[in-house]
């Protein structure tokens, strides 16, 4: 059997991400399982990211695996001077599968080339978050029912956001109408409207969020606008609180509007926000749990119908 | 061949390449290796060229180079011509062939990329002049790129 990696979203056919999708809805049934029991899973985290770390861990915990790694740079030896293969191949002596992040761009990929055990991306700088697509997947099926046919707004910082980019490609088999309603400086890149362009996928592009922009939205996915983006600070003064999200503008969506939050927000979202039917981040969050069980027994080799058979649930 | 151009002996076998940008003449020497040869090579730039204005020409003896070597040229020169020499007579005219991936040869302008901080070779998907890296997936034009 080839080895399995979960390295990028942007090679994921249709048939892939709902068969991922479909093994996230068995790990939310029954999340406490021992499919893993006598694993161990590394997780290397060459930038911190706690929330993403706790989350892979936690899967890994309650498939019954164990887990080691390191949630800080320095106490490696990269430090010291050593190649990332050097530390991926050592690591592959001791562990059954490698989750990493790091802040250099294609690490990830890198590492699968090297690596003889599955390599999980948890981020590669400002490249890809694929296991943080596959959360935002989940999600938007979770509360659609389907993944075909929605309107998707994109709100914020659209220039730099891997987790909007990763979206749309992964969207593109979805038929989907998107919105991008960003600051001129923030827009969304040319790039990725190419590729809207090439495949095919229909988008509008606002500057003004309010009401009415928003009224038709499915799903209303937000970011952040960070002030280091900008080149020019008046500019940023100007749209800082524009992009701000509370229940004024929420008064005419669609019953079935969802809003999305990478996470963490600081001002995007009004905390107003938070008892509103349509917010929707934390449980996003917590759908990364069953994403991240099913991105594990996929790289593992554990397939849907072993997950769906499965005599190891812990009730 | 006119009495301009035999400024340099003819060579009886081998190759000479011809129509390269002046500019881009050492970068040729250097893609095709040719400081590691033992056989005569000349290398005349800043010739005179009614297409090019200016031109770099290489005479390469008792060389033929592979598919792979000529097609590392699309870098820098994609439109230049092979002349293949045989007894004094060219008997084929190779030219560069832009292949789909590139391997080594030409640095991510990325300076987060990993290619920039692994020892590890680059590698490239090609489609339609953009090269697109392996791993960050940047792009940059074929044009415009720095050799490794």
């Amino acid at each position: 059997m080839d080895k399995h990696n979960f390295v990028t979203i942007a090679n994921l056919t249709r048939e892939k991400i709902l068969y991922m999708i479909e093994m996230a809805q068995e790990f939310e049934k029954h999340p406490n399982r021992e499919l893993l029991k006598g694993k161990v899973v590394a997780t290397l985290f060459f930038e911190p990211s706690t929330r993403t770390r706790l989350s892979f861990e936690t899967a890994a915990n309650r498939l019954g695996a164990r887990v080691i790694g390191f949630a800080d740079p320095k106490v490696t030896s990269g430090t010291k001077g050593e190649t990332l293969k050097d530390t991926i191949l050592m690591v592959s002596n001791y562990a059954d599968v490698i989750v990493m992040r790091h802040y250099i761009e294609g690490a990830a990929q890198y590492a699968s080339e090297v690596a003889p055990v599955p390599i999980v991306n948890a981020g590669d700088g400002a490249h890809q978050h694929p296991s943080q697509c596959m959360l935002d997947l989940y999600s938007i099926y979770k509360t659609q029912g389907t993944l075909d046919n929605l309107n998707i707004y994109m709100v914020g910082d659209l220039k730099y956001g891997r987790t909007v980019h990763s979206l749309l490609m992964a969207m593109r088999h979805f038929n989907p109408t998107f919105h991008f309603v960003a600051p001129k400086e923030l827009a969304m890149p040319k790039e990725y409207k190419l590729y809207c362009d090439e495949h095919g996928i229909k988008y509008q592009e606002h500057t003004a969020f309010n009401e009415k922009v928003i009224a038709d939205a499915d799903i209303l996915y937000m970011t952040r606008v960070q002030k280091e983006r900008f080149s020019d600070l008046m500019e940023y003064e100007r749209v800082k609180n524009v992009y701000v999200l509370n229940n004024d503008l929420l008064k005419s969506a669609k019953p079935n509007m969802k809003i999305l939050h990478p996470l963490p927000r600081v001002n995007e979202i009004a905390y107003e926000v938070d008892d509103n039917p349509h917010a929707y981040y934390i449980q996003q969050a917590g759908n990364g749990l069953f994403a991240r069980e099913a991105i594990f027994c996929d790289v593992l080799g554990i397939t849907l119908d072993e997950v769906k058979n499965d005599k190891t649930i812990i009730l | 061949m006119n009495k301009k151009e035999m400024l340099v002996a003819a060579i009886k076998n081998g190759t000479v390449i011809d129509h390269i940008p002046s500019d881009k003449t050492y970068q040729v020497a250097q893609l095709l290796e040719l400081q590691n040869l033992s056989t005569q090579v000349t290398i005349g730039y800043n010739l005179l060229s009614k297409k090019l204005g200016k031109k770099g020409i290489i005479k390469v003896e008792d060389k033929f180079f592979t598919d792979e070597e000529i097609s590392r040229l699309s870098v820098v020169a994609p439109n230049i011509v092979l002349n293949i020499i045989k007894d004094f007579e060219v008997v084929e005219k190779k030219q560069v062939i832009t292949p789909d991936e590139i391997h080594g040869i030409v640095r991510c302008n990325n300076p987060k990329c990993i290619t920039n901080n692994e020892p590890m070779s680059t590698y490239f998907h090609v489609t339609d002049g953009i090269l697109t890296c392996h791993y960050c997936e940047k792009e940059q034009d074929i044009n415009k790129v720095e050799l490794v």
